[in-house]
């Protein structure tokens, strides 16, 4: 494994040669695929109505909202044009329109189980078409994922040092 | 009449998407293929249909979410879908719950562990070890996640080796992903009893 290019193990710091990188490499194929997964996500060839700068935005978002400010530094440095929007609660009159989005974000980041069939039919009446809801939940699930194996390691790595 | 299922439960519900899942039939080749739709093969759950619209993120993900779940070593898949029960159970996420707290009963062949839980949530009475387990994942579940330097050191003074703590990590985290799918592009739905 190649630590500097997989986002888990670098946001955690978890060295080459120690304790826990030997223990992560006997789920090297699944670090490797979480990696793939970060791209599939936040840099897919097909991005709907959410361009790659916009999805590095949201996710530095999610990121903050989780208290993560080492990741969210991490994805707002390919955030372009939308860097605004990775700050929660700041209302951005450059993109109004995506205030439906963003409200949807964060709602399904951080009071996930009170998600409900509202929230749905909400964005279609926005005009989000159901191929681009997936995309959106995809993307904001998958960092409820990172931001949790991240935090787990960094457990296991005050642990052992 | 179909009825949403508010309440925990091990019976599996069936999962009625909220958008327009794909159609199988204007299913386009990479959607065919993440989907594995062969001659031999052409039953498809709504669910994988209606993530067939993100195929790239699909494609990833279920690889990645079996070998969390079923690679050999490490943790018990016992133990695993102890993780996956107790971040549903945060997220309320009633479709997944009732899928992993079945597999739990059968692994374990048992169901006083997810009787307990499903009954007493946070209180319920589990071994040392279990407790251990159930609160690390649901503590890790929570958002922002709430898991702390004790309760890695109580998975550790229960026996848990750190492959079993990484093992453990993962399948957590992993249902921080899957109920931020099921229970949010869907709802669960009470079967149709059979006459």
């Amino acid at each position: 494994m190649n630590v500097s290019d997989l986002t888990v193990l670098k946001q955690a710091g978890v060295t080459p040669d120690s304790t826990l990188s030997g223990v992560v490499s006997m789920r090297g194929n699944i670090i490797g695929m979480t990696q793939a997964a970060e791209v599939a996500v936040l840099r897919p060839k097909e991005t709907g109505a959410f361009p790659h700068d916009l999805r590095a935005a949201i996710a530095a978002r999610v990121a903050r909202l989780a208290g993560d400010e080492t990741l969210a530094a991490y994805y707002v440095s390919d955030a372009g044009q939308y860097a605004a929007l990775a700050v929660p609660g700041e209302p951005d009159i450059q993109h109004e329109e995506l205030a439906v989005v963003l409200s949807f974000v964060d709602k399904i980041a951080n009071q996930t189980r009170d998600a409900a069939g509202d929230d749905i039919s909400g964005l279609q009446a926005a005009g989000i078409a159901d191929a681009d809801i997936v995309r959106l939940c995809e993307l904001v699930a998958f960092l409820a994922f990172q931001i949790r194996v991240i935090s787990g390691l960094r457990l296991m790595n005050g642990k052992n040092k | 009449m179909t009825r949403i299922v508010h309440k925990f439960t091990r019976r599996v519900p069936e999962w009625r998407p909220r958008l327009e899942p794909v159609k199988l039939e204007e299913a386009t080749r990479e959607q065919l293929d993440a989907l594995r739709v062969t001659p031999s093969n052409t039953k498809v759950s709504d669910y994988v249909l209606t993530l067939a619209h993100d195929v790239e993120s699909l494609s990833v993900r279920s690889p990645l979410f079996n070998a969390i779940m079923y690679d050999r070593g490490g943790m018990s898949r016992e133990e695993r879908e102890l993780g996956a029960l107790a971040a549903s159970m945060v997220n309320r996420c009633i479709y997944c719950a009732a899928v992993h707290a079945d597999r739990h009963a059968k692994l374990a062949k048992d169901n006083s562990v997810t009787d307990e839980l499903f009954a007493n949530g946070d209180k319920a009475d589990l071994s040392p070890r279990n407790r251990a387990i159930f609160d690390f994942a649901r503590k890790a579940a929570e958002a922002p996640p709430s898991a702390g330097p004790e309760d890695i050191d109580k998975l550790s003074r229960v026996g848990l080796s750190d492959e079993e703590i990484f093992d453990l990590i993962l399948s957590s985290s992993l249902f921080g992903w899957a109920n931020r799918l099921m229970h949010v592009l869907g709802d669960p739905v009470g079967r149709k009893e059979t006459v």
